[in-house]
């Protein structure tokens, strides 16, 4: 009962935030709502024992990275909102209804053949209390070292990428 | 009724032991708990408020608030209801949601951090066996992290959404600086954690139980607080993120007067001000008992065998608490404001990479604990983290000479053109 009590709240924060990202005129206010979907999911994850993803969804996605969603938005002065009749690539709505249907009809055909479903879970058993934390380590350390190693190592390269691409070379010259 | 040692588990909190059913005793309790808290919390930024002016007017040669109430309890309380009954007030080009929703972002979060906080030890009333403790979630220090990362919202949106210049450069300013001391925080945390090998708060006090010890050899008398266990670096590097984090002097930059205006909440009035200045306050009671957790052993405190004055108790952590506050207010009445360049300076290239070499360190002693074979691990280690910390201080001294020489070089055109160099 308090289970699906709080699946049914966790979902409908979700749902509506997601829902309210694609509905809000204003870059912000879709922000904002975004960070009440993670919030949703981050629920969502407790519900499921997973404390230590719930924390670090909220830590990461709605700590660090929206609120950089947020300073640039403020930054560039982009908080208004656009007319959407404009379609900046070419083909970009028939595209995007096209990989959109696909999308779904993907998950639909998962939830029904159970091609991914019964597998077996990475952070063990969720009913063992207190150990999700250390076995979500111990995999990350061990089985998945190299995976796990080498996405950090992209992420460095995104950031020296960033930073070069953005830094203006200095010359002597320029001291004047 | 107090039990005499915290147990040192990992398990969940004895009140979910039998699983919890809606309209139970358990149910009953928790929500209790909730009240409770939030009512305690209320009363402490009342007190906590008044306690502020009454230290700053004795400092300052002053007799402070003395009108309302014996000593001027009261003044708090007047001021709140004053203000709560003030018109509410929309600047033109306000965006009307956010600007609603933003103190609520900041009050809620400073309220929920205290939830994972013990003030005590084990009870058992009511025939359940439970904490003294709204939550115990085994993420418990991730959790205060979290939601002291979402406290940025409340002040950024607040800024943004009053739709004028000085509340959104003190919001930039805000977030700018939250963002950055987070990190060092967090790193300080990770010492605890390391320590501990927890990340629940019960546990983590738990663990900071009888006389520090290197190894096998104990340490005598001395506390085995993390402080000590530690070595004063984490705690100090955390007390000061966490001073930043509040935005308390002397890191008031966000609402710094004499530039600002008032930083964030120029535009605020009425009851959304009042929740701000509500959040202000109890974030500061909640980082204090945050560092009380983390360093300063909770609710430990020496065995007096009097009853509600054992080893855990929530008089020892009131009297931790109150020392902590009073020194939040003696640095607001005697440190005068960082310069914006100097915060992000102490932020970035001193607390970070101190907090980063103290965590190898920890990481280090704590291997060679756990395995025994001590002198090879030192061996290994004592090399790297040398070589590392070499490393970093040559970079930041190249960096620091390279400024440096940019600057006179500036300097000196612009003493011979009359005009300003430009970078």
């Amino acid at each position: 009962m308090v289970d699906w009590i709080v699946f049914v709240v966790g979902a409908v924060i979700a749902i509506a935030g997601a829902l309210g990202v694609l509905a809000a005129k204003q870059p912000v206010h879709s922000a904002v709502l975004l960070v009440m979907t993670l919030f949703g999911v981050a629920v969502l994850f407790v519900s499921q024992e997973a404390h230590f993803l719930a924390a670090v969804q909220v830590i990461v996605y709605a700590g660090a990275i929206v609120v950089l969603f947020l300073f640039v938005i403020m930054l560039l002065g982009v908080d208004r909102s656009e007319d959407v009749r404009v379609e900046t690539l070419k083909a970009q709505r028939q595209i995007a209804a096209v990989l959109g249907v696909l999308a779904l009809a993907e998950l639909v055909a998962l939830s029904r053949f159970h091609f991914v479903l019964g597998t077996k879970s990475v952070a063990g058993a969720a009913s063992e209390p207190g150990a999700n934390v250390e076995l979500i380590g111990k995999s990350v350390f061990t089985r998945y070292l190299y995976p796990f190693e080498i996405t950090s190592v992209l992420l460095v390269i995104a950031v020296i990428g960033a930073v070069v691409l953005s830094r203006r070379i200095r010359t002597s010259e320029d001291v004047r | 009724m107090m039990a005499l040692l915290a147990q040192v588990t990992d398990a969940g909190d004895p009140l979910f032991e039998k699983g919890v059913k809606l309209f139970s005793t358990v149910m009953l309790i928790v929500l209790i708990k909730a009240v409770l808290a939030f009512v305690i919390l209320l009363v402490a930024v009342l007190l906590m408020v008044w306690f502020e002016r009454k230290v700053i007017s004795d400092m300052q040669d002053r007799i402070g608030p003395n009108r309302a109430g014996p000593w001027g309890l009261l003044q708090t309380l007047a001021d709140g209801t004053k203000l709560f009954f003030k018109e509410t007030l929309f600047p033109e080009r306000a965006d009307k949601a956010v600007f609603r929703l933003a103190p609520y972002l900041s009050a809620v979060p400073a309220f929920l951090t205290f939830a994972v906080i013990p003030v005590g030890g084990v009870v058992h009333w009511f025939g359940h066996t439970w904490n003294l403790q709204l939550a115990d979630p085994p993420i418990g220090v991730l959790f205060s992290l979290a939601i002291s990362s979402i406290a940025v919202y409340g002040i950024m949106l607040a800024g943004w959404s009053s739709g004028s210049k000085y509340p959104l450069i003190g919001s930039v300013r805000a977030t700018a600086q939250m963002v950055s001391y987070e990190a060092a925080m967090g790193l300080a945390v990770a010492t605890v954690v390391l320590k501990s090998s927890s990340l629940r708060t019960g546990t983590i006090v738990a663990q900071q139980v009888g006389t520090a010890h290197i190894g096998r050899l104990s340490l005598g008398w001395i506390s085995g607080w993390n402080i000590i266990a530690l070595g004063f670096v984490p705690a100090i590097i955390f007390a000061i993120a966490g001073t930043a984090e509040l935005n308390r002097p002397p890191f008031d930059l966000v609402e710094a007067e004499s530039e600002l205006v008032g930083g964030f909440h120029t535009e605020y009035a009425s009851a959304r001000f009042a929740f701000f200045y509500l959040a202000e306050f109890m974030n500061t009671i909640t980082m204090s008992a945050l560092i009380i957790t983390l360093f300063l052993g909770g609710p430990l405190g020496p065995d007096t065998g009097i009853w509600g004055l054992g080893r855990l108790s929530p008089v020892w952590f009131l009297a931790k608490l109150l020392v902590l506050l009073f020194c939040y207010v003696w640095i607001r009445g005697t440190l005068p404001r960082f310069r914006y360049d100097q915060l992000m300076d102490l932020g970035w290239k001193k607390l970070i990479p101190a907090a980063l070499f103290w965590l190898l360190v920890i990481a280090t002693i704590r291997l060679g604990g756990s395995t025994g074979d001590k002198l090879l691990h030192f061996a290994v280690a004592i090399p790297v983290v040398a070589i590392g910390v070499w490393v970093l201080v040559t970079a930041m001294r190249r960096g620091r000479e390279r400024t440096d020489a940019k600057n006179a070089a500036m300097a000196a055109k612009t003493l011979t053109t009359g005009r300003p160099g430009r970078f």
